[in-house]
């Protein structure tokens, strides 16, 4: 050290071979990152292709559908965009002018592009989502595209009165630009009207801002339940002897290791109304036959199937928060002449925050992404948003609105961290 | 001598693992429909052309098809789906066009085309199987005996739980036919506002004792169970159970909707060539008709109705059970695929709103 001050001559620390230390330091300590950094490459990689990019691009599609602007054949992978005359025709004239022969001639000439690539049905359902009937409407005028003669107003026009819809123009000219917000809209029961306005959409078809409401009311309902049952719970396993404490927490273990279809299979044969418990209160005499209680296919049955399956998610984080809580804290309190409700609420219970926070938030997002469990159990009026997500997925394959749907209930989900985040602090959380 | 042996060994496993190439990933709907489909398709498949059958279940084989083929990564080589997916499907160019020309002519030389049944025989689809949407009965538990489609929606005099797929296709129908519309006039109303509301507001009458159900296996556990008295459920899953496991459950022909199955190929197949002549074969008379033995779908050629016979069982006859016999057809409604594939996102959106409410 006193060497490498002796040999600088601008007074710079320098290592044995002349080096300037600081740079030797940094390039010492640049090896060792990249070292590091190796290490969590195959991680961090596997979360990038598992995880980042497939949601990426799910999330993409919300907001990005080629339906109605470039058809992809399937194997060749040619890339050949479609409507484009309708397109221009668009770009010309603004929203509220009355289609002409002009644009009708640009609609038959799509047509036929459509009959020859076979993508009538590809830009018919695009429209369908946000005009319903109007596929067969593609489907139909693309087969006799070829046919179709001048005056092309008149010739459409005679295949299906429909197509002067102004509502559809206006469908059409949102579609055929592949960026588009309608999807959002749709997700939060809203649409546009033939100006271009956004409305709600009719009473009897808005669902999915209810659904947000009450997947929101139902998680924290059961975000709350679950503290509720667990708190004490964990209290005890935490105060017993190590002996006892390990078999009851195989207790809590068990079900958390069974699989969560088992799980909830095994609340429909308690619960349903021929089920255990009901024949068990019928049995007692406590209950009519006739008046068995409907504990399944409602909401009463989501809640009390995803309380009991959520609940090692919060029995967990508080145990470990309680376990290593000194109990000297709470009898000093005492010795100083607290109640014991004192006690806990100014002493005890301030230390489980952080695993209550932890806890909380675990139930709560796995609540809010629930979707078995619900589906099985929920009946009508126990289903959640994210039922409507895997129906858009799995049965309309209108993946462009799951995608919408999913994306506003992540942003709600982060929302709310970051809300705890400026509440609690994230850095108070404690998973064990 | 080591040297042959190791030679041998190496020209034998390689011979056994190109016969092991040829083979055809089928995709179908699972439980005692698929079943079906391996007894009298798979198996006598391989046993002719020594190609090797893998089947694959799934709820609805439509979904993962697409999935499959948009991503470019296609491992399923035929898959049975309904009709109003078929058509779907091969809108999108996501299916092989079918060739007519490859199926074989029925016994008596009729040729395909005049063979099967109308619609059955699509661009890129061949049609198996005709199933059908039925309500079905516990005979223990009901009280009195059910005899239209109209007491399926009338708790005042059959009172219980009903249980009913949840999904608007099939439902509306059975609405407006329980409220006394004649099968051929459904279509028509149902394209109407007003024939939409009739068929909620019948729908609205029942709403609190419904039990909803999605998959196919479903129903005749909740009807065996004593959860709901009446039941709308596929008809060969009511024979199954039935038949195979002597439940009391009794199917109720008024009011059936019938539907179609259909193979289909992918776009991307792996292995087309056997796709194809799979397809072929299982869609032949005598396959058709064999399946018919094994759960009680009508088959799709008029050729193989002559041919079906008892059910695997050796006693039961399975003609009354077909859901095309001409006793059971007398009020039923064929699936308008057309109507589905236009009003289906509409329809459905409006139901999952009124199941929310």
């Amino acid at each position: 050290m006193t060497d490498a001050t002796a040999n600088g001559q601008t007074g710079q620390l320098t290592t044995a071979d002349g080096k300037p230390l600081k740079q030797a330091l940094a390039r010492a300590q640049s090896r060792a990152k990249r070292k590091a950094f190796f290490l969590v490459l195959p991680l961090l990689a596997f979360i990038l292709i598992t995880f980042v990019i497939p949601i990426g691009q799910m999330l993409h599609k919300s907001f990005y559908n080629e339906g109605f602007t470039v058809h992809e054949e399937i194997g060749s992978g040619v890339r050949t965009p479609i409507m484009t005359n309708l397109a221009a025709w668009f770009d010309e004239n603004p929203l509220g002018t009355e289609p002409n022969e002009t644009a009708y001639a640009a609609l038959a000439a799509d047509l036929v592009v459509l009959k020859d690539l076979r993508a009538a049905g590809q830009a018919g359902t695009r429209i369908n989502y946000e005009k319903s009937g109007s596929r067969s409407m593609f489907t139909k005028a693309a087969r006799k595209a070829d046919k179709l003669e001048p005056p092309f107003k008149e010739a459409i026009l005679d295949l299906d009165k429909d197509w002067a819809d102004p509502e559809l123009w206006r469908v059409m000219r949102d579609a055929s630009s592949s960026y588009t917000g309608n999807f959002y809209l749709a997700a939060v029961d809203r649409t546009k009207d033939v100006n271009g306005n956004v409305v709600m959409v009719d009473e009897n078809r808005q669902v999915y801002v209810k659904l947000f409401q009450r997947t929101l009311f139902l998680s924290l309902l059961i975000t709350f339940l679950t503290f509720v049952l667990a708190y004490p719970i964990a209290h005890l396993l935490a105060t017993l002897p190590l002996r006892h404490s390990n078999l009851l927490m195989i207790l809590v273990l068990l079900p958390f290791w069974t699989s969560l279809l088992v799980r909830t299979t095994s609340w429909m044969v308690l619960l349903q109304s021929q089920g255990v418990i009901n024949d068990s209160l019928v049995g007692m005499g406590l209950l009519g036959d006739e008046n068995r209680l409907q504990m399944m296919y409602n909401q009463l049955g989501t809640v009390i199937a995803m309380t009991h399956i959520l609940l090692p998610f919060m029995v967990l984080p508080l145990y470990s928060v309680m376990r290593p809580i000194n109990p000297s804290y709470v009898r000093a309190a005492r010795s100083l002449g607290a109640t014991s409700w004192t006690a806990f609420r100014r002493i005890y219970f301030p230390q489980t925050v952080p695993g209550i926070g932890a806890g909380a938030l675990l139930v709560f997002i796995l609540a809010v992404g629930y979707y078995i469990t619900p589906a099985l159990v929920g009946g009508a009026d126990g289903q959640l948003i994210s039922n409507l997500i895997a129906f858009h997925m799995q049965k309309s394959l209108n993946w462009s609105l799951a995608a919408a749907l999913a994306a506003l209930l992540l942003g709600g989900v982060m929302i709310l961290y970051w809300l705890y985040d400026r509440l609690i602090g994230i850095d108070n959380l404690k998973l064990g | 001598m080591k040297l042959k042996t190791a030679l041998l060994a190496s020209v034998l496993t390689s011979a056994a693992f190109a016969a092991q190439a040829q083979e055809v990933n089928v995709m179908s709907w699972g439980g005692s429909y698929a079943k079906s489909q391996v007894e009298a398709y798979h198996k006598p498949f391989t046993a002719e052309f020594g190609i090797k059958v893998n089947s694959i279940d799934a709820d609805n084989p439509a979904t993962p098809i697409k999935a499959q083929v948009e991503a470019g990564n296609v491992s399923v080589d035929v898959a049975d789906v309904e009709f109003s997916d078929a058509v779907r499907l091969c809108d999108e160019g996501l299916l092989e066009p079918i060739d007519q020309s490859m199926l074989p002519a029925a016994p008596d030389g009729t040729p395909a085309a005049d063979d099967f049944i109308e619609g059955a025989l699509q661009d890129c689809a061949v049609a198996n199987i005709v199933w059908s949407t039925v309500v079905s009965y516990n005979s223990k538990n009901v009280s009195g005996t059910p005899t239209t489609i109209a007491d399926f929606f009338d708790t005042a005099k059959f009172p219980g739980k009903r249980g009913l797929r949840k999904s608007a296709k099939a439902t509306l129908e059975m609405a407006l036919m329980g409220d006394g519309v004649p099968a051929g006039e459904v279509y028509d109303m149902l394209d109407t506002d007003e024939g939409v509301d009739r068929a909620f507001a019948v729908l609205d009458r029942i709403k609190g004792d419904i039990v909803w159900w999605e998959a196919g296996a479903q129903p005749p556990q909740l009807l065996a169970d004593g959860e709901v008295v009446m039941s709308t459920a596929y008809n060969g899953r009511i024979f199954n159970a039935a038949v195979a496991e002597n439940q009391p459950l009794v199917v109720m022909w008024d009011g059936q909707i019938l539907d179609f199955d259909l193979f289909v190929i992918p776009k991307g197949a792996p292995n087309l060539e056997n796709a194809k002549k799979f397809i072929a074969f299982s869609t032949g008379t005598k396959p058709l008709a064999d399946q018919a033995s094994w759960i009680s779908y009508g088959p799709a050629r008029k050729s193989s109705g002559a041919l079906v016979g008892l059910y695997s069982d050796g006693k039961t006859q399975m003609a009354p059970h077909m859901p095309t016999a001409a006793a059971n057809l007398e009020n039923a409604l064929v699936n308008n695929f057309e109507f589905w594939v236009d009003k289906d996102a509409e329809l459905n959106e409006r139901f999952n709103a009124w199941l929310a409410n």
